[in-house]
């Protein structure tokens, strides 16, 4: 099979959904998609070859968000870049308050297929305010579906399935993902959600990891093998909707699990993983639950106190240790 | 306009009765505009409106028995009691969304304005909001953007503070917003803006027809601000009905309490255009009589219907999360 960088494989899943559908329109700015990275001037093409379909909007997260959803409910399938996710606070009211709850509250009259797109986590220098993961705040309002790729295949199959979906669906992805290579089928393939899929296979301990996380947790079980622990990388994919069979079978098999989550620690993703896997299964369990997420802290700007909160290879290294100990 | 007027007086007495709990907000002196400016639109336009919602659903043909059932919360409710009266919403009736959340609907019809746009449906949204709304930065980020894309949608403004606290020393209306006029806002954005008098229908009628065919030229988007004055039965918490509308009211308001005359000799909508019609010879007072019971035996029948239908199952709140 073909191999394609991460940004390779996104920027085909974009032109791919364009060409295919003509009620998807990019509310995106000339750098739409790929943030900060070197790449980003790879999106011209797209607006070049979709130049009715992309519209660059004013600094005005709330009312572009707005405009995407009230768009959605009247026939398109907007897709809004947020660049950075930090931003999806200034459109807070329209994510939460209206597209989450369009649906249940018209009693099923309305739909809202609507895509919104955020780069999460911790960049690099992003400090306090660019470099939040709010798919734990977005996973405590019921109405949205949330999607973590981790893998070139992944982010251009699920954005498919991401842009079809008849739900306000938050397509969360992570910068430093952008390089990651991986093999990718010249098919059209969209990936469902709530399908986690085994990332490596293992008989010590199950991680369970998101996004950026997958790609660590993969490197350290590659330095672990060395030593005789086996781990198996669960990789949910989307957290809503969750496949927590898949997450299960692998806790029965293993009895020993952590789960590795970017959110800071307090509520995170890791939290909810946790909670439901005690609840389900404290009896499969050999050793108590670890989990490694990034640190209470707001995020600092300086590279070594950033690295010090950050979910290293080194604690989730750690983590794995302790628990198969 | 009877019909919103007998519909929301009656919610008051059956809110009263116990039948339904929480908060809820009259259109009450406004039926003017919301029947005027909703009889200007196509079917297929598409419509966003608020918490003050009742008189904009009844004006455009909503059932009012299932109007009612949704504000009791029950089962055969626009949305199956998921709503209530601050959501209601009617899409087959091009409602799409109903937001309780001031100016939550400001950006989302601006969105429908640009799927219109986009698919090159002829369609318009019609933007219904309170004045209080244009306090909200959703407003004024919704403007550039309509007015930068020429979007085709009509800002109406239902500004049922005429008389605010302020508004004599010709200042701002309210404590709380430093434009005025009103028009001031969207004018900043290059949106044509105009002022009328919501208890008018005619006059409503001719501005919005107005400015929905300057919409429907590709002018882009337009704000009229429609005035009226607020309905002393609101002015408390939970209102009070002080009289229960007749069209004899539109000539004798000695059954008004003295202190709330003013409102009903001046400003209620409802009864200068029944003034107004016999005036002109467009009816007796004998025809409207005899609408004014037919509408009130309707208002019966959807109370009626309300309260019969039943409430949702309670398993159905887990129902219609996604599509």
């Amino acid at each position: 099979m073909r191999e394609l960088a991460y940004y390779e494989a996104k920027l085909e899943a974009l032109r791919e959904v364009l060409a295919a559908d003509e009620s998807v329109h990019l509310v995106a700015d000339a750098t739409g998609f790929l943030g900060l990275s070197p790449h980003r001037v790879r999106f011209a093409e797209i607006l070049k070859s979709f130049p009715d379909r992309v519209i660059a909007p004013p600094i005005s997260e709330l009312a572009f968000c707005g405009l995407a959803v009230g768009a959605a409910m009247a026939g398109l399938r907007p897709v809004v870049d947020l660049i950075t996710a930090s931003f999806a606070f200034e459109a807070w009211p329209q994510i939460v308050n209206e597209a989450a709850n369009a649906f249940y509250m018209s009693g099923g009259q309305t739909r809202v297929p609507v895509v919104f797109h955020l780069l999460h986590g911790l960049r690099g220098a992003g400090a306090a305010q660019h470099s939040h993961s709010p798919q734990a705040m977005l996973w405590n309002c019921p109405g949205l579906e949330i999607v973590l790729p981790s893998s070139p295949r992944d982010v251009k199959g699920l954005f498919k399935t991401a842009v079809n979906s008849n739900n306000p669906t938050v397509f969360i992805d992570h910068v430093r993902l952008f390089e990651l290579r991986g093999e990718v089928p010249e098919t059209d393939e969209a990936i469902p959600f709530g399908q986690a899929e085994i990332k490596r296979a293992g008989t010590d301990v199950t991680v369970v990891a998101t996004s950026l996380m997958v790609q660590r947790a993969l490197s350290v079980a590659d330095g672990l093998a060395k030593g005789g622990i086996q781990v198996e990388v669960v990789d949910p994919r989307t957290i809503v909707p969750l496949d927590f069979k898949t997450i299960m079978a692998s806790v029965e098999k293993t009895g020993r699990v952590v789960v590795v989550d970017e959110c800071h620690q307090s509520c995170g993703v890791s939290a909810e993983l946790v909670a439901r896997i005690a609840e389900a299964g404290f009896d499969k369990l050999k050793a108590p639950i670890r989990r490694v997420a990034t640190l209470d802290v707001p995020v600092p700007f300086s590279p070594p106190l950033e690295d010090f909160i950050s979910p290293s290879e080194a604690r989730i290294a750690e983590a794995i240790r302790a628990t198969v100990r | 306009m009877l019909l919103i007027r007998h519909f929301e007086e009656t919610l008051v007495a059956v809110h009263d009765q116990g039948h339904f709990s929480g908060h809820y907000h009259l259109y009450i002196g406004q039926e003017a505009t919301g029947v005027a400016a909703l009889s200007c639109v196509e079917p297929n336009d598409c419509l966003f409106t608020t918490h003050r919602n009742h008189g904009h659903l009844l004006a455009r043909g909503a059932d009012p028995g299932r109007l009612f059932a949704e504000i009791l919360g029950r089962k055969d409710g626009y949305n199956k009691g998921k709503g209530g009266t601050f959501h209601i919403t009617a899409a087959t009736l091009g409602f799409y969304h109903t937001s309780g959340i001031v100016a939550g609907i400001i950006p989302l019809a601006t969105g429908a304005a640009y799927a219109a746009k986009a698919r090159k449906s002829g369609q318009l949204a019609v933007c219904l909001i309170g004045d209080g709304a244009l306090e909200e930065g959703a407003a004024s980020e919704a403007f550039n953007m309509a007015s930068l894309w020429k979007l085709p949608i009509l800002y109406l403004c239902e500004n049922n503070g005429k008389y605010g606290a302020g508004r004599a020393a010709g200042a701002a209306q309210s404590p709380t917003m430093a434009a005025y006029p009103l028009t001031d806002l969207p004018k900043a954005y290059k949106i044509p803006a105009e002022q009328v008098d919501g208890t008018n229908v005619g006059a409503v009628d001719s501005v919005v027809s107005e400015a929905i065919s300057k919409i429907r030229q590709g002018e882009g988007p337009q704000f009229l601000e429609t005035q009226t004055v607020r309905w002393p039965g609101s002015e408390s918490n939970w209102p009070v009905v002080p009289v229960a509308t007749n069209i004899n009211l539109a000539w004798d308001i000695s059954s008004v309490p003295q202190k709330m005359r003013q409102w009903y000799r001046s400003s209620d909508p409802v009864l200068i255009f029944v003034r107004e019609l016999v005036e002109r010879g467009w009816a007796t007072k004998e025809e409207l009589a005899d609408i004014d019971g037919k509408v009130v035996g309707i208002v019966d029948q959807a109370v009626k219907f309300a309260l019969a239908s039943p409430y949702p199952e309670p398993e159905d709140a887990l129902t219609n999360v996604f599509a």
